[in-house]
């Protein structure tokens, strides 16, 4: 055998791939990766986003081929994972969790094709944008009904950490309570970690010792909806339906749809329409949405809260809205006004009434 | 009343954020004592609080449940105990591989089981527990597993002091060729006592996916098994004062919240590393003196035993 056909063969072998490639691409669906912080299981933060995807995917059918990694943590993975998937040939990519923020950039910068969009952080390119939701309106609302369910007016709020966003979802569940019960009251206890169903079981426990009969959480797990379960407390579940954990006493819970955005948003990408921007829905987008009411809340009331749905979701009604005074008795919204977002994204009060430091 | 409902409550809370602390530490005490450490409690655990929320899920019994968990504990001991009694492997890193494996194979076989809700065992036993008075419901909160957990400090307790098998076990583990010399069988005795750490470990995990917070999800220990290893070391290798050591451990974490939902303005992140701090201010106690640890600790801990003839 003498040398020449077999470095043709060669040259053929290597040839075809590249061609293979340039012809799949013309007709090549979008592909598109979501990042997630935690297992997708079947209930909370990272669940509701495999929805959002799952919703992306059946409604663009062959025109875009979606993948996901799951449990990625916050820490130097995340950037690998997310490398990975813009070498993969990801045109969007999807990074779920607020830690991902700085990955993210780093990435994009590294692949200026790509369409990178980051879930509850602040820094933009521009090819990365980012999103979140209203959160706070739903809170609002669960708080609204629980205002009217609690007897003792004491509402236990088991929370992961002091930041802004779960100070809004706590000083928003106060101000609904407070529409229906002036003296409702909110006491707060930390757990530090978004994710650990024995000490958010012993806070819920705690707080029930302690006279509060509706229950609420800003962790990961459906623990606290549980022990309100058990003890027969009404509990308001959060980021996921939790009914199947509470199907006695869950009264509703705030949850995220991002169904509608993601569908938008990579069909921007398909007809060469989509910027660099920053989403900030709520109600009013179908972003936040409430749970079924459990049967036993009365009707006057699911319909009451039917109302507050509406007026917020056309803007009519704000729940941050003045006169609201601080733990320390000094004007935290003045009367007649609303918050500006800036105001509300760097929340750190709690309004009088809530029990608890930050 | 009011008052003594309260009081009552915290007792109960603390019990139930003791039981799989005591558990876990239970079984790794006895292990310990036979000379063997185990790192992978964590992994064990986990491995019990899956296989035991997959079978009550499956088969609709809590017993099954239990049974279900004690035995993939001990499958996981058994795998550590082939390793490190058997091949010789370093019991340290074969802990930590043990942990490791756990976490991800608990995870694995506890996929379907994510997000499946099931009522808890105090429920199981006492279906109107959500509708009884508060005292009386208090005091059915207390599941079997705290009360074998309890009763589980006064059997080892006996057993290591009083009984016969006990002391061949202490003896091993004090001096594995002395021991040896006198014709105990040093592998077989600790064998015996990894398994019954395995055991122990998965009841713990049972507690937590079964009674605690009745649920799968991955990574549900938390830390657990890491803590009730500190324990054992904390309580100095002896049962009474590892029922103590849970005890305080479970009770900080109580009042961390019942201190929070006073109002009381205690910084939340000092109380939470307060065990941990009692942990470390023990250790440094017991290590200060050279004679007093080596007497507490069993002297051939983390040393492998090969039989000569």
């Amino acid at each position: 055998m003498t040398n020449l056909p077999r470095r043709s063969v060669l040259a053929g072998a290597l040839a075809t791939p590249a061609l293979l490639t340039r012809a799949a691409r013309a007709a090549a669906p979008l592909k598109i990766g979501f990042v997630y912080v935690a297992p997708i299981g079947d209930a909370g933060w990272t669940y509701q986003h495999e929805l959002g995807r799952r919703a992306l995917q059946a409604k663009l059918g062959d025109k875009v081929k979606t993948s996901y990694v799951e449990n990625v943590s916050e820490g130097a993975d995340a950037e690998r994972v997310i490398r990975q998937m813009a070498a993969d040939g990801n045109g969007l990519i999807f990074t779920t969790s607020f830690g991902f923020m700085n990955p993210t950039i780093k990435v994009a910068h590294a692949f200026p094709k790509a369409k990178f969009e980051h879930c509850t952080g602040y820094k933009r390119a521009a090819n990365v944008a980012t999103y979140s939701a209203r959160f706070y309106q739903g809170r609002f609302l669960a708080g609204l009904v629980a205002g009217h369910m609690s007897k003792s007016g004491i509402i236990g709020y088991v929370a992961a950490f002091p930041i802004p966003e779960v100070v809004q979802g706590i000083n928003a569940t106060l101000l609904g309570a407070r529409k229906v019960n002036p003296k409702a009251t909110i006491k707060v206890v930390w757990t530090s970690s978004w994710f650990d169903p024995g000490k958010e079981r012993a806070a819920a426990d705690t707080l029930i010792s302690q006279g509060a009969d509706v229950l609420t959480h800003h962790t990961d797990s459906p623990a606290v909806v549980q022990a309100g379960e058990e003890k027969g407390v009404w509990t308001l579940g959060y980021d996921s339906d939790m009914s199947k954990y509470g199907p006695k006493t869950c009264l509703t819970a705030t949850t995220m749809i991002w169904d509608q955005y993601y569908i938008k948003r990579a069909g921007m990408v398909l007809d060469g329409t989509w910027k660099s921007t920053d989403t900030w829905g709520g109600i009013g987008d179908g972003m936040i949405k409430m749970a079924p009411l459990n049967k036993a809340v009365p009707a006057a009331v699911a319909k009451e809260v039917d109302i507050a749905t509406r007026a917020i979701a056309s803007g009519r009604f704000k729940p941050f809205f003045g006169p609201v005074l601080n733990q320390a008795g000094k004007v935290a919204i003045p009367a007649g006004q609303g918050l500006t977002d800036k105001q509300i994204l760097s929340m750190n009060w709690f309004a009088q009434g809530v029990e608890g430091k930050i | 009343m009011a008052e003594a409902v309260l009081i009552l409550s915290i007792v109960v809370a603390t019990l139930r954020a003791a039981t799989p602390l005591l558990l876990a530490g239970l079984g790794e005490l006895v292990a310990e004592r036979s000379g063997v450490l185990n790192l992978g409690v964590e992994g064990m655990m986990l491995m019990g609080a899956a296989a035991g929320f997959a079978v009550r899920a499956l088969s609709g019994s809590a017993a099954l449940g239990l049974l279900a968990a004690i035995l993939a504990g001990i499958a996981m001991a058994a795998l550590f105990a082939l390793l490190t009694l058997r091949l010789l492997a370093n019991q340290v890193a074969t802990g930590l591989a043990l942990t490791i494996f756990g976490i991800g194979l608990s995870a694995l076989t506890g996929l379907p089981w994510a997000g499946v809700p099931a009522p808890g065992l105090a429920a199981t036993i006492w279906p109107g527990l959500a509708h009884a008075p508060p005292a009386l419901q208090q005091v059915l909160l207390l599941d079997p597993l705290v009360w074998i957990a309890f009763a589980g400090v006064f059997a080892v307790d006996w057993f290591l002091r009083r009984s016969r098998a006990g002391l061949a076990l202490r003896a091993v583990g004090e001096s594995a060729e002395v021991a040896h010399a006198l014709g105990t069988s040093v592998l077989r005795i600790r064998l015996a006592a990894v398994l019954f750490g395995g055991a122990m470990a998965g009841l713990a995990g049972a507690d937590l996916s079964l009674a605690y917070t009745p649920m799968w999800a991955e990574n549900m220990t938390a830390g657990r098994g890491w803590i009730a290893l500190a324990l054992v070391v904390f309580a100095t290798w002896k049962p009474w004062r590892l029922a103590a050591g849970a005890l305080l451990f479970g009770f900080v974490t109580i009042a961390q919240f019942q201190a929070e939902a006073f109002g009381l303005s205690l910084s939340p992140d000092l109380l939470s590393t307060l065990p941990y701090l009692a942990t470390i201010v023990v250790l440094v106690l017991i290590s200060r003196d050279a004679t007093r640890l080596r007497l507490a600790a069993p002297a051939a801990l983390g040393k492998p035993f090969r039989p000569t003839d």
